[in-house]
């Protein structure tokens, strides 16, 4: 699982049968001191609440279709939750 | 599995149901020698690991799923050991 901003919402309305009310939103996965590292991606949102500017981490390759209603849909990222804090011992 | 290196901890209220109640820890990856690559996961600790430690870290989900004995969470990294100590020949 790695850290994401979320940085925008994709709308997509013609999609693959399962995956119908799934939010997509577009993440910018970030190195543990929450700076850019590579590039965006479009990620679920498992937890259907994450929008805009916030910091989540998400669970990528098969993993990502569990955190979905329907578990056997296409997907590579799916949010998994929402961070509150990040602590870090040695930044 | 991977050589990682704990090195902070993840908050998180609003979360997939398998990480209710779980501790988070980031890992920095590591080589054998000890040297950070660079990378670093978000993993659920398993075996009460704290910052500092070194930990053999499990990346991949059947086996993650099995551990937390939940066939149906969406996890991949789990801490599944705290490293005493490589030997390198």
């Amino acid at each position: 699982m790695k850290l994401g901003r979320v940085i925008g919402t994709v709308v997509a309305t013609t999609r693959v049968e399962g995956l119908e009310g799934v939010k997509f939103l577009l993440v910018q996965p970030l190195d543990k001191t929450r700076k850019p590292s590579g590039q965006a991606i479009v990620a679920a949102d498992g937890v259907a609440m994450a929008g805009p500017g916030d910091l989540v981490y998400y669970v990528s390759s098969r993993e990502a279709a569990l955190a979905l209603p329907n578990t056997f849909v296409p997907v590579d990222d799916t949010i998994v939750g929402l961070v509150d804090s990040v602590e870090l011992t040695t930044p | 599995m991977k050589l990682g290196r704990v090195s902070g901890t993840v908050v998180s209220t609003i979360c997939a149901d398998a990480y209710a109640k779980r501790k988070l820890l980031i890992c920095d990856l590591m080589d054998p020698s000890g040297t950070a690559t660079g990378d670093y996961l978000i993993a659920i600790d398993q075996v009460g690991a704290g910052p500092g430690d070194d930990v053999l870290i499990l990346d991949e989900g059947n086996s993650a799923r099995q551990i937390l004995e939940s066939p149906d969470a969406p996890v991949r990294a789990v801490v599944v050991g705290i490293v005493d100590r490589i030997h390198l020949d």
